[in-house]
């Protein structure tokens, strides 16, 4: 079995325990290369049939190409979709930098999403190899009654044994790509044909490798114009991935902040 | 393609780039003893860090007011950058010319434990690290103990820090020649054991001159000769059950195999119900409508089946095929040992009950018995009442149902288990079967088209007549307590009060209806099964059948009881094992202890005393006459008419 075929399988695996388990589970789709994946996954563990509602928590400040991705395939994929609103930035912890208040919408977006629907659990689309708190992440990841994560008392997990018994008032985040890397989602998304989103192609000397709110997501430069040029390219630079995501580096630990808070 | 075409999506059909290999690999050992810092060097050398990473950690350590540490590299987390510790397990991914690698991270705080055994249980393989100054401390052997127990047997060892001693060769063998003694004493084969100094980067990635009496691999070299772990294609199939659904009309059984091919046609057995079906299609979903319906599955894949007839099936149930010479199907049991290692924030004591999850399958146990509690620093075993946090033992589980396992030898996957204490995880081990039997043939009904004879005479018309009633009187006892000379005692006394009662004893049952048992732990159990059912028939018969059969497990002995419904009464016939052993009727205890005998009830398998016997005879405390008194007045109550 190949690599790809092997994250594969056990991200359904995940994808299957996650549906068994928990009730009322959503999707969170951010449109994004890896969440595009995911939903690719959910259609292939569930037999082309999504059984829990895809989620786009909009922070209404993405990339019309993203909006246009999103209305087209949540149809032709025939997906339960949910979209819900984020509250204005005006409303955001005032200490966190401007980048980092302007990622904090989407964690209050999120916190009022799950309040709204009664989420028990979330699938996200995070990897280990996009940044250093998400590598010390678990598959089945509890957090707390305002969305809080508790890094320092995680549940351990090996067998392919899960957490999934929960004190009432825990909702958890399943994490079915936490061990792919981004080059596995540029080989998967090739040899799977998944559609992707344009903006990671390089156009005039620069592309997307990373796509968030159009005002705090930049451009890196790049000659890559198709996957295999981008394969080649992840598999050569020493550029981070998320050089691009502002708020990652305006303090040492202002990402682990946000997600300790509950960002993705 | 040269443009990105300007449409909201994109369809690639270009060849397919190059897959490289990918092997997991963790790092472990004793806090403090450099592994941060191997890793941080890892990075360096083979240039597998990101740009600006450097610069980033030297900020961080110039605004502590520290000289330059790698660990930052791997501890993300504020807190761990402030104490200088890792705390949680941790995974950075790095290249060598050969493949591509993940480094796991795993603390070596012992109270971090929990975490070490999640990063570890996701490796192919490990490093262990030690510091050749302090030389091989606590978790050193405790990490290595661990590795063996999550099933890593690539091993590669990094005596570090040795700058500090000089790069004295003297120093280097007898740290290496005290650590593969006792790697090898729990079965582990270090695949090489390199000096290094992470801090000044001798032989991470190439020779040291500081070293030249060292002619083995560096750390790079070592790691490169790690094989890859295969899927277990070539072992019998397992796949749990880990869904039910229903789409379009079809009900598909979804799930992973752990082990083995599944064909369309083949004969398969779920277990424990013991239902045999043929599997009727393979089901996967794909993009393409004019993909090819597949045939054949192999171990790690998920996959989903249908069934070409719609028996009951659960989450949980284990498939197999029907058992043949080469497919073993899995065993059937409601007991059996476990090796374990406990998180729990409380100690785990005898009785304690849990949820144990073992592949997909999920059941309510019992701890039954702790029988030892290893010492992963010098291995010896003692008896202990309870399991510390964070400790190793040895103990018997037994579940409140029939449970789908193997042993860990024979199917990692089916062999291995968690348990969890309400919401938590709280411990993990593997499955041992030793001195206990695959049940799976005592519950399996072969003959079909039976027709029970309608008897003419009733029950009430043989009470009448014996003018009491039939029962079964099962005497269980360690070898040695008196079970024979009671029941012979009590057939006697019995008779004279003009009872129906006859006595099934070992040696009369063996000589002849169990003519072809041995004594391996299934022979053993068919042994009682049989006793059970013929001792049924007595009581049918209105007769007083007494057994005298140690029947040391309590399964045999509940499946007795169900074979002579409202007629089985257990007494437990009470002595010591040292009263036994003092008394030694048959010389027995004598040759079990001389190694002689091996499996002695007693001695060195276990005796499962009776839970809550109808009755109990203590023969250490009470005179054989005495004990004799008691037995006949409850028998007399028993079977009153």
């Amino acid at each position: 079995m190949d690599r790809l075929s092997a994250l594969e399988a056990q991200s359904i695996f995940i994808l299957r325990e996650a549906f068994n388990r928990i009730d009322k589970l959503a999707l969170l789709w951010s449109l994004g290369k890896d969440s595009n994946v995911m939903v690719w996954l959910a259609r292939k563990a569930f037999f082309g049939h999504v059984p829990f509602p895809v989620m786009h928590v909009d922070t209404e400040k993405k990339f019309p190409e993203m909006y246009a991705f999103r209305d087209r395939y949540a149809k032709e994929w025939n997906l339960t979709f949910l979209r819900e609103l984020c509250p204005p930035v005006e409303e955001m912890d005032e200490t966190l930098p401007p980048a980092a208040r302007s990622a904090a919408r989407k964690t209050a977006g999120l916190k009022a999403a799950i309040a709204k629907h009664g989420f028990n659990g979330l699938i996200a689309g995070i990897r280990r190899d996009e940044e250093a708190t998400r590598a010390k992440e678990r598959v089945f990841s509890p957090r707390g009654d305002q969305g809080n994560w508790d890094f320092r008392d995680q549940p351990p997990e090996f067998f392919d044994q899960y957490k999934t018994e929960f004190p009432p008032g825990t909702h958890v985040r399943v994490h079915p790509l936490l061990h792919w890397t981004e080059v596995d989602i540029w080989l998967y998304t090739k040899r799977e044909n998944i559609p992707v989103i344009p903006l990671y192609f390089a156009k005039d000397g620069k592309r997307y490798r990373s796509l968030g709110d159009q005002d705090i997501t930049n451009p890196v430069p790049s000659t890559a114009v198709t996957i295999d040029e981008i394969i080649e390219e992840l598999r050569t630079t020493r550029v981070a991935e998320r050089s691009g995501r502002a708020m990652d580096h305006e303090a040492e630990d202002s990402f682990e902040r946000l997600r300790a808070e509950g960002y993705l | 393609m040269t443009n990105a075409p300007k449409t909201t999506a994109l369809r690639l059909v270009e060849s397919a780039a190059p897959e490289r290999d990918q092997l997991k690999i963790v790092i472990v050992g004793h806090v403090d003893h450099g592994k941060s810092t191997l890793v941080g060097r890892l990075f360096h050398e083979t240039g597998s860090l990101p740009d600006g990473k450097f610069e980033a950690i030297k900020a961080m350590c110039e605004r502590r007011g520290m000289p330059f540490e790698w660990a930052f590299l791997m501890d993300a987390f504020q807190a761990e950058r402030d104490q200088g510790i890792t705390i949680d397990t941790s995974q950075i991914w790095f290249k060598t010319e050969a493949r591509d690698y993940v480094i796991i991270d795993a603390p070596g705080h012992k109270e971090f434990l929990k975490n070490m055994i999640t990063g570890a249980a996701q490796a192919e393989a490990a490093l262990l690290v030690i510091d050749a100054d302090e030389g091989v401390r606590e978790q050193s052997r405790r990490h290595g103990y661990l590795l063996s127990l999550l099933g890593i047997t690539q091993v590669a060892v990094a005596i570090n820090k040795m700058d500090l001693v000089g790069y004295s060769e003297e120093r280097f063998r007898a740290v290496e020649a005290e650590y593969r003694a006792y790697l090898e004493s729990i079965g582990v084969k270090p695949r090489v054991i390199v000096p290094v100094s992470a801090r000044e980067g001798d032989l991470i990635s190439g020779p040291s001159a500081n070293m030249p009496w060292y002619t083995g691999p560096s750390i790079v070299g070592a790691l490169d000769s790690f094989e890859k772990a295969a899927p277990m294609v070539e072992r019998p199939l397992r796949m749990f059950v880990q869904d039910i659904y229903k789409f379009d009309q079809r009900r598909i059984i979804a799930g992973r195999l752990s082990s083995g091919r599944i064909r369309v046609g083949d004969e398969v057995i779920f277990s424990p119900s013991n239902k045999t079906v043929r599997v009727k299609s393979i089901e996967s979903w794909s993009s393409d409508p004019a993909a090819p319906a597949r045939t054949v599955a192999e171990a790690g894949e998920s996959v989903g089946i249908t069934l070409d007839e719609q028996i009951f099936v659960e989450r949980g149930d284990l498939i197999s095929h029907v058992p043949d010479e080469d497919r073993a199907a899995p065993m059937e049991t409601d007991v059996f040992r476990a090796r374990l290692f406990w998180l729990g924030r409380e100690s785990l004591s005898e009785g304690k009950r849990l949820k144990l999850k073992l592949g997909t399958l999920e059941a309510q146990v019992t701890v039954e018995r702790i029988e030892h509690v290893v010492d992963t620093g010098d291995l010896a075993t003692g008896a202990a009442t309870h399991v510390e946090r964070n400790a190793v033992a040895e103990v018997v589980i037994r579940a409140n149902r029939l449970l789908a396992l193997d042993p860990y030898e024979d199917n990692p996957y089916s062999g291995r288990f968690v348990l969890v204490d309400r919401y938590d995880v709280v411990g993990g081990g593997i499955v041992s079967m030793e001195g206990y039997a695959d049940q799976r043939e005592l519950v399996t009904r072969r003959a079909t088209n039976i027709t029970r004879v309608e008897h003419r005479i009733t029950e009430d018309m043989r009470v009448a007549r014996n003018g009491h009633k039939g029962a079964v009187i099962w005497l269980t006892g360690l070898s040695g307590a008196g079970k024979s000379t009671l029941a012979v005692a009590l057939e006697q006394a019995l008779f004279e009060k003009g009872y129906q009662a006859y006595v099934l004893d070992g040696d009369n049952i063996r000589d002849g209806l169990n003519a072809n048992l041995g004594f391996s732990p299934e022979d053993r159990a068919e042994n009682i099964r049989r006793v059970g059912e013929v001792a049924s028939l007595f009581a049918s018969a209105g007769m007083i059948a007494i057994t005298a059969f140690i029947s040391p497990y309590r399964s045999d002995r509940e499946r007795a009881r169900k074979a002579a419904p409202g007629r089985f009464h257990e007494v437990h016939v009470k002595a010591s094992v040292e009263a036994c052993e003092a008394r030694d009727p048959k010389g027995l205890y004598k040759r079990a202890r001389t190694g002689e005998i091996k499996e002695f009830t007693g001695i060195s398998a276990p005796y499962e005393a009776p839970d809550a016997p109808d009755l109990v005879v203590d023969t250490e405390a009470q005179s054989i006459d005495s004990c004799l008194d008691t037995l006949v007045a409850y028998v007399a109550n028993a079977c009153r008419s």
